[in-house]
């Protein structure tokens, strides 16, 4: 699949905001006034900074607001419904403990439990997918929850759940990749049943319809990626996962946990971007490709 | 609305015949031609007479060789489109409703002014059916010329996919898949039609009738006993390694 930056931003961005919110709503840490204030600015400025960039993939951002009609069927539906009541709960929430300096503890579990759902409904849109069996897992939602909390946990300083979080995040994502790179093979789907033609003998893509490239060429074999998948699953693990967790074990200081902030980003921009450029599209099959 | 519909009243499709098609390739164009003057956005090309052109297009037809245990590779021309699926992926992950299933006939369609061009529809289809067109930036898909089929300020004769109306093979036929008694199922039954990607569940409307076994002579009959017709065995090879020039050139090609 192409990993387009807008996405990468969303998922990775979006995804420690709204775990910052969770954090946050469950009151840990039970702050109030102008700490709060700069807790909840740094959560929002993540969660709707990355749901604003998700609209640039977009051919008609203008017309997004009817992207809440489907919630029926339709994961994305859901998730724009689930992420706009977080945000309008956490908000409220939010207003208490900065102005008032009340906590509405009910208001802060319900926002808690409608920012994991907005997780949640993101890493669906991605699991739901047959065609892209390295996606389609239970393995998917865990990996976007873990590291949703573990990041949510890192940036609001909760240091014991963080390390826990964070190496339950690293043993998820092992067997993620572990299970990705068998799932193609093992989706049964494969060039005879794309063609219905392997009754006769093997298959081989002999031409393709057009010399040049095409949509679906460029959205869904990309091949770029892949080649240094290897060092960046390296580079994903030590910045995403190892560094962090080194960063936190240490006695807690603010430039620690500042770098242990931007070092788990990178690494997981870097899985991000693997997540994308690594998926198999089964419709690469009809050209010869994966 | 995305859900999709629990029965359709008809199962309009294509079939197309892997056994006659001779990969013209006149169905994409004609088909090209068609939508992008009439039925919504056009289908854009992109530097079209430069150095790296790319378009959308609805139906492309792709080349295989099946090469069978025994005997000589055969060619396959495989034209590809929407399926129409009776359990269309495609239309379910659609956040607008931009994208919705018939009920009267099964046509899978999209609303051009209700998509938002996120894409996910494309990713939910194994087939490759839908592409987005750069220009516009909305979802185009086969239509099954739904501005052709029920237009009746065409010739009867004209009331069918400008893909099936082109084809000068007579390898795509047009119908209702619903009725038992139609012509395509009738086809369909006949020559042992077969679904694309049936594990992925999808249920596609179109069907694919697979190339027939290749024609071999059946000498005993072809002539009778005693005056056999059959051609004489091969010939050995007189020699196996080049002489001469060639044959020094090799030698010494093989010592290096």
């Amino acid at each position: 699949m192409h990993p387009a930056p807008s996405v990468i931003i969303f998922t990775t961005l979006s995804g420690l905001g709204f775990g910052l919110l969770v954090w946050l709503g469950i009151g840990f840490p039970t702050v109030t006034g102008w700490t709060a204030f700069a807790f909840f600015t740094i959560a929002y400025l993540l969660a709707v900074g990355g749901l604003l960039a998700s609209t640039f993939h977009l051919g008609h951002p203008e017309r997004a607001i009817k992207a809440f009609t489907q919630w029926r069927s339709s994961w994305l539906s859901r998730e724009a419904w689930a992420s706009v009541a977080a945000l309008i709960v956490m908000g409220l929430y939010g207003a208490g403990l900065v102005f008032f300096g009340e906590r509405w503890a009910v208001l802060g579990w319900i926002g808690a439990a409608l920012s994991l759902l907005t997780v949640y409904s993101t890493s669906m849109i991605y699991a739901q997918m047959k065609t892209v069996p390295r996606w389609q897992t239970p393995l998917t939602p865990l990996l976007f929850l873990a590291l949703a909390m573990a990041g949510g946990a890192i940036l609001s300083g909760e240091v014991t759940a963080a390390l826990v979080l964070l190496l339950l995040c690293a043993v998820v994502q092992i067997l993620w990749w572990y299970r990705g790179d068998g799932a193609l093979g093992q989706s049964g789907t494969n060039l005879a049943t794309a063609t219905g033609l392997g009754n006769p003998g093997q298959v081989r893509a002999f031409e393709p319809p057009h010399t040049g490239n095409n949509y679906l060429l460029k959205e869904f074999v990309h091949v770029v990626g892949r080649k240094h998948a290897m060092k960046l699953r390296l580079i994903a693990l030590v910045l995403g996962y190892a560094l962090p967790f080194a960063f936190l074990a240490l006695p807690f200081n603010h430039i620690f946990a500042l770098l242990a902030v931007l070092s788990h980003l990178a690494g997981i921009a870097a899985s991000r971007w693997l997540f994308f450029a690594e998926a198999e599209h089964v419709v690469g099959l009809y050209y010869g490709k994966r | 609305m995305t859900t999709l519909p629990e029965k359709t009243d008809r199962k309009l499709g294509l079939v197309i015949d892997l056994d006659t098609c001779v990969g013209c390739h006149a169905c994409v164009v004609s088909c090209k031609g068609w939508n992008t003057e009439n039925y919504g956005a056009p289908l854009s090309d992109q530097d079209p007479y430069g150095a790296d052109p790319t378009g959308t297009f609805l139906n492309r037809v792709h080349s295989y060789e099946v090469q069978p245990e025994e005997g000589t590779a055969q060619l396959v021309h495989f034209p590809k489109s929407c399926l129409h699926c009776e359990d269309a992926p495609c239309v379910t992950v659609c956040p607008t409703g931009a994208s919705y299933k018939r009920t009267e006939d099964g046509i899978v369609l999209v609303n051009e002014t209700d998509c938002i061009g996120c894409g996910l529809c494309a990713w939910a289809c194994p087939y490759g059916a839908r592409e987005m067109d750069v220009a516009e930036g909305v979802m185009k898909k086969c239509t099954l010329c739904v501005d052709r089929i029920y237009n009746e300020n065409l010739p009867e004769v004209d009331r069918e996919p400008a893909c099936v109306r082109t084809c000068p093979a007579g390898a795509r036929h047009f119908g209702d898949l619903g009725d038992p008694e139609s012509e395509v199922s009738q086809l369909v039954a006949e020559r042992g039609g077969m679904d694309l990607m049936p594990e992925q569940g999808t249920k596609p409307v179109n069907q694919y009738l697979p190339p027939r076994p290749k024609d071999t002579l059946d000498r005993k009959t072809a002539a009778p006993e005693g005056e056999s017709d059959a051609p004489p065995p091969y010939l050995k090879p007189v020699a196996d390694s080049p002489k001469g020039f060639l044959g020094w050139l090799d030698k010494t090609l093989e010592k290096l």
